[in-house]
């Protein structure tokens, strides 16, 4: 059960860290709460089931294009809806909710409201201290973790990268410096959507696919980012892992755990911003009136 | 004689001179008379939806709104309502017309303890920590069936009339005794202050504002009136179940609140009215039944295009205007403000509009 509770939380821990650092970059650079978030996600699965299921192409080659396309619809997506209103904090955040409401109809729509399976990509498993893992979930593992990295090699390596994070430090100065910051917030929103679209094609096959799979790990997403403090890359990574492991230590020991296990991951999130309201390494926002 | 006359006078001059008092007088009017000129159950029974839901949007705006306290898991007061009269009224076989007051209280208590545990946060760390409590509570309740009913809620309340249009007129009365006194209660000196927290919650403290009794007290008030809501739905569609707590519910009375125009009260409340009818309207169709969420984004997303402040601002502005001296408001087609006489549209001359002001 140790090696369970091991394996599980790390792999659930790859799945919400993809999203939740994604989730924290848009909402640093562009101060956007992106409730569509886990929607791109969910399109991406159901992009990646049509291309393989229903067209039958490959694996690769429609995981890569519902990635790209994912992106490319993120992309115009906040050129029509989320730019005109940026100003407007409240339109913002009732726009991004019609967005996930609206993707969730239109697959509702089109592929009926009942749970798609796909087939795995890998099939075996491999056996490391008696635990038995499916490849497909080490393959997700693996897929979190380059991913990540390739994400800290872009932030920290990179001309854009420094674009990006001088504009999440302070947009106006950013802009004063010459950067042109509404591209830096559509470069950001495009590799944000992006982490979220290549989540959803590797979780496909593991998960059942659903109109409404964007819910719940919206709502693990946002507690996690709120307990690493909002914007915090740093954070949502330690986050994603805390939660995914307390997750999985619930449904691992406890009676009824599965009901639980979002509540006692909410619940730790509230206790966490009981003592540090601005999160696990947030900033504290004072100056931020 | 003397009382008629004094009151058509009051009428006169504080409402009608206004066209948005004279929109909400005739609102007012067109409700209670309604079931008299047309009796159709079917409209009847979207009308109390929308009467009890307009009570839910109301109460979120005060919260968000005014306080700016903006709550991601309004659901949670309302749930709490809804089961608290419930459970109450099944198990202890009290009257509901008791344990709707007895579900606004725990959900005032309810938002006591959610006020309390968020005080220190802010901003959209606050809305995100509020997402979380309807969903702790929802665990909650999936995890002990033999006392929540689980998945299927519980069933088999009463109703508080049975007829048609007694159900129709509890829901009117009190959606307009709840929202008119949330809205004097906003428009007093306690809404000025919420005002103040809102936009500046330092510099209300250094004013020697207790911000966090204000914020608990808001949080309280703001809950209870969500739970009167909650527990009237329960009764009215005689069960209480899981869909009341959910993420959905959370998020469509945030839609409905800036939709209509947040720190307004009727903003909201015309939101509901306009979008929870249209969207019941559109799922009668056949053709459009599936796609009727769909449609109420897509209508949601346009119009938050065109008028991003909401709905009820955007009228406002188009039918009234302020007075630049007095700042108080005046119909579009005066020239002169109504209470201090000062010129409302100058003729600015053209050398001077094509200098810009300075």
């Amino acid at each position: 059960m140790l090696q369970d509770i091991l394996i599980t939380g790390l792999i659930n821990g790859g799945v919400y860290a993809l999203l939740a650092v994604g989730f924290s970059l848009i909402f640093g650079v562009a101060r956007i709460v992106n409730i569509a978030h886990t929607a791109f996600y969910m399109l991406a699965a159901y992009c990646f089931y049509a291309l393989l299921v229903k067209a039958g192409l490959g694996f690769a080659v429609s995981g890569v294009i519902s990635v790209a396309g994912v992106t490319l619809a993120s992309m115009v997506c906040y050129r029509l809806v989320i730019e005109p209103v940026r100003e407007h904090e409240a339109a913002v955040l009732i726009a991004t909710i019609a967005l996930a409401l609206i993707f969730q109809e239109l697959m509702l729509f089109s592929f009926g409201g009942h749970y798609l399976g796909i087939p795995s990509t890998l099939e075996g498993a491999v056996h490391i201290l008696g635990a038995s893992i499916p490849y497909q979930r080490l393959l997700i593992l693996v897929v979190a973790a380059v991913m990540l990295s390739f994400v800290w090699f872009v932030l920290y390596r990179t001309r854009l990268g420094l674009a990006i994070r001088a504009t999440a430090n302070d947009l106006e100065v950013a802009n004063l410096m010459g950067m042109n910051v509404n591209r830096v917030a559509m470069a950001t929103v495009a590799i944000s959507v992006a982490l979220a679209a290549i989540a959803g094609v590797v979780v496909a096959p593991v998960f059942v696919v659903d109109p409404f799979m964007w819910l719940a790990p919206l709502v693990t997403m946002l507690a996690i980012v709120v307990l690493g403090g909002l914007g915090s890359l740093k954070g949502s990574l330690i986050g994603a892992l805390i939660i995914g492991y307390v997750e999985a230590i619930t449904v691992f020991v406890l009676p009824a755990g599965a009901y639980l296990k979002g509540a006692v991951a909410l619940a730790i999130m509230v206790v966490v911003l009981l003592a540090r309201p601005e999160g696990l390494f947030g900033v504290a926002f004072e100056e931020e009136r | 004689m003397y009382l008629a006359r004094r009151g058509w006078a009051e009428l006169r001059n504080e409402v009608l001179v206004l066209p948005s008092r004279t929109l909400v007088l005739v609102w007012m009017l067109a409700l209670l008379s309604l079931p008299v000129a047309y009796d159709d159950a079917y409209a009847l029974r979207i009308l109390t939806m929308t009467c009890i839901f307009a009570i839910f949007a109301a109460s979120w705006d005060l919260l968000a709104g005014y306080t700016g306290q903006v709550n991601f898991g309004h659901a949670l007061f309302f749930g709490a309502g809804a089961y608290t009269s419930a459970l109450m009224s099944l198990r202890l076989d009290i009257s509901p017309w008791a344990t709707i007051w007895a579900g606004a209280a725990t959900a005032a208590l309810f938002g006591y303890g959610v006020g309390y545990l968020c005080l220190r946060l802010r901003g959209s760390y606050l809305s995100l920590a509020t997402l979380a409590f309807p969903l702790i509570a929802l665990g909650l309740l999936f995890a002990f069936p033999d006392f929540s009913g689980g998945e299927l809620g519980i069933s088999g309340l009463r109703r508080l009339t049975q007829s048609v249009t007694g159900n129709y007129y509890i829901a009117a009365i009190g959606m307009l005794a709840v929202v008119f006194g949330l809205w004097a209660l906003a428009d007093s000196k306690f809404g000025i202050v919420l005002h103040a927290i809102r936009d500046d919650e330092l510099a209300a403290r250094a004013s020697g504002i207790n911000t966090p009794r204000y914020k608990l007290a808001v949080f309280a008030i703001s809950a209870a009136a969500a739970g009167f809501s909650g527990a009237l739905f329960a009764h009215y569609i005689r069960i209480a179940g899981p869909s009341t707590l959910e993420v959905a519910l959370s998020f469509q009375v945030v839609i409905w609140g800036i939709f209509g125009g947040v720190a307004t009260i009727y903003g909201p409340v015309a939101a509901v009215f306009i979008l929870y009818p249209l969207t019941e309207w559109l799922g009668s169709f056949k053709a459009f039944g599936e796609l009727r969420l769909l449609i109420f984004a897509v209508i949601v997303l346009l119009v938050l295009l065109f008028m991003p402040r909401g709905l009820a601002p955007w009228v406002r502005d188009k039918i009234e205007t302020q007075c630049p001296r007095c700042k108080q408001r005046n119909g579009i087609w005066k020239k002169m403000c109504r209470l201090c006489g000062a010129a409302l549209k100058t003729e600015v001359p053209r050398a001077q509009r094509l200098v810009g002001h300075q």
